[in-house]
């Protein structure tokens, strides 16, 4: 497997496709550059390195914003000509005619665009942290540090299944276009189409809002199945580890907790936002691993015609 | 214990209702060149996926270097070298680089991986320095093909119409450096082709395909008398000839067939009939100028075995 894997990183690396990924770097540079930190170091609340990356001050959209509208563009960049383009080209009959696991192949080459999207996503991270502490002169705390952890651990895990999504549409589908438009249909579906279905299916359910208490409850249906989209549970995950004080609320309207008493306006430490975070971070890496036994199901037993 | 190399027992491959392999039985010694001829969707290509265990049979039994594929697919595709039909390679890199990437599946240690290389790349007489496999000719990627198989140094080799768009050169290249694996380095070979002259020239056996089945088999010059329509062909040159010699000829025990036009004769027999044929003639008191016997061709036992089918 290391073999492939090898040889995949190295493609990805060295490939035209690739100065996407750079662009993504370079954009995460320019962010951190022209970011109003002046005005966020006074109006914040207090997290700085959390709010360089959910601000939309001085830029037009947050850069957490514009790694959910890229990333999956990203993923299956990545992965949706992965296993076809080689039965096109007229290779993967010749590689596993070599000593190698059919599923060997799937994973060297799985592994070669997760790593690939880590590095990206790091860097790009890296660089905006950088700027921002060499422009205002200090660094984060701990606190803020393991915040970031959390969200470059949800963040991948976002891009990789954008990537498995790809590699699974490569492996059913023979020609590498057909597996590109697929991969993005599903995503414009799962984007804005499942917000419409949540939409319409909480206002059937809680047909008029009287009280308080009905739009929380509309908001919560609405909210359930709107998690049914991978770029829903990235958002609401990376929103809880950024942002300490609001991020704790899920349903704005739900008063309860405000009723019986509870301080709302003061921030929760890093686990308890990990701990928020926890059902997101399981369902994504779920959902991975059901695109990946699909994949392997139909690879592995599958005739390698020539 | 000695076994066959590759050994297939009623061996079916089923699409749908389709029987694209229709109870195979296929023997193969090791140091044989093994010709696997047949019309176009007669289960060839099938039967060699499934020697690969690139797909699996539908019943009956593969084994390969005493391996079965479909469980144990690694044991064989290390000792069995496979060139694909339409072998494709990465057109982006080089022909060393792609050699590289074979190499490191087939987990060889970089610095024999290396010496190997330039082995295999002169064997086949292909030195192209950094050219991307994608400006190589048809001609260089079966050179380049044929490096890829013999890098792993196999036991066998499965060639897929291996001379298909080769240029004649190319063909006999080819032929020769199979007869030479065959030779020095006693691999087996299995050689699927639709180039009859040429199987017939390197084969050491050759088994013809129709319906999923094997319809005869055994090396060329068997095949010839195996043929029923074939029998032994005999032509001859005579002078001075009369009716009585003709009525003569037909009277040798097991000669079916004689036409005369001119001075010429055909005799077809069931046996080697050269020497009675020649005392005949001389007997008859006619002159005999010329005798010969002719042996068919592979080309003609194919084509006469299609065409009564």
């Amino acid at each position: 497997m290391l073999a492939i894997f090898r040889k995949e990183l190295s493609d990805h690396f060295g490939r035209k496709r690739f100065l996407l990924l750079y662009g993504l770097v370079a954009w995460g540079l320019i962010w951190g550059a022209v970011i109003d930190v002046d005005q966020l170091l006074l109006a914040g609340n207090g997290f700085f390195f959390l709010d360089i990356f959910t601000t939309n001050r001085g830029v037009p959209i947050s850069l957490l914003t514009f790694i959910g509208f890229l990333g999956p563009i990203l993923g299956i960049a990545l992965g949706f000509d992965s296993i076809n383009s080689e039965r096109t080209q007229g290779t993967l009959s010749r590689i596993l005619a070599q000593p190698v696991h059919r599923d060997a192949v799937f994973n060297g080459k799985f592994f070669a665009g997760l790593l690939t999207l880590a590095v990206v996503l790091l860097s790009m991270g890296l660089g905006t942290l950088g700027l921002a502490m060499f422009r205002v002169g200090m660094g984060p705390s701990a606190e803020e540090v393991i915040r970031l952890i959390g969200f470059f651990v949800v963040g991948t895990a976002f891009l990789a299944f954008w990537l498995a999504l790809a590699m699974t549409a490569s492996i059913f589908l023979r020609t590498a276009v057909a597996s590109a438009l697929v991969s993005i249909g599903l995503w414009i579906a799962a984007t804005f189409i499942v917000l419409l279905v949540a939409r319409s299916v909480a206002e059937r359910i809680v047909p008029e809002i009287e009280n308080a208490e009905d739009r929380a409850q509309r908001f919560s249906v609405e909210q359930w199945i709107s998690r049914a989209s991978p770029g829903n549970i990235y958002e609401e995950a990376t929103g809880i580890l950024l942002d300490p004080i609001t991020g704790r609320v899920l349903n704005p309207f739900d008063t309860s907790a405000s009723a019986a008493g509870i301080d709302l306006s003061t921030p929760i430490s890093a686990s308890q936002s990990l701990q928020l975070v926890w059902p997101h971070i399981v369902v994504l890496f779920a959902m991975i691993a059901i695109l990946l036994a699909l994949s392997y199901v139909r690879f592995m037993r599958e005739e390698i015609r020539a | 214990m000695r076994y066959p190399l590759i050994e297939t027992k009623d061996l079916v491959k089923a699409y749908g209702d389709f029987l694209a392999v229709d109870g195979l039985n296929l023997t193969l010694e090791e140091g044989e060149v093994y010709g696997f001829l047949g019309p176009n969707g007669s289960g060839k290509s099938t039967t060699i996926l499934m020697l690969l265990g690139l797909t699996e049979p539908t019943a009956g039994s593969v084994m390969v270097c005493g391996h079965d594929p479909t469980r144990d697919p690694l044991a064989v595709k290390r000792q069995v070298g496979y060139l694909p039909e339409a072998v494709g390679f990465y057109s982006d890199l080089s022909g060393r680089e792609n050699l590289r990437y074979t190499a490191a599946l087939n987990s060889m240690e970089r610095k024999h991986a290396e010496d190997r290389i330039s082995e295999v790349l002169e064997m086949v007489e292909l030195e192209t320095g950094r050219q991307p496999v994608g400006q190589f000719s048809r001609g260089m990627r079966q050179r380049l093909g044929l490096a890829d198989v013999l890098l792993k140094e196999p036991r066998a080799i499965i060639l897929d119409d291996p001379t298909l768009g080769l240029d004649p050169t190319g063909i006999q290249w080819l032929l020769g450096i199979i007869e030479e694996l065959s030779e020095k380095h006693s691999i087996t070979v299995f050689l699927s082709s639709h180039a009859l002259h040429e199987v017939q020239r390197v084969c050491s056996r050759v088994g013809i395909m129709s319906h999923g089945q094997i319809v005869l088999e055994g090396s060329v010059p068997e095949l010839s008398s195996q043929n029923e329509a074939g029998g032994f062909h005999l032509t001859m040159e005579v002078t001075g000839g009369k009716e009585k010699l003709w009525d003569a000829l037909a009277a040798i025990p097991t000669v079916r067939r004689v036409d005369h036009s001119g001075t010429s004769v055909a005799m077809e027999s069931d046996g080697d009939v050269r020497a009675s044929a020649a005392a005949v003639v001389v007997e008859e008191g006619a002159k005999l100028l010329e005798i010969r016997s002719e042996n068919r061709t592979l080309e003609e036992i194919y084509l006469r075995y299609f065409q009564t089918e």
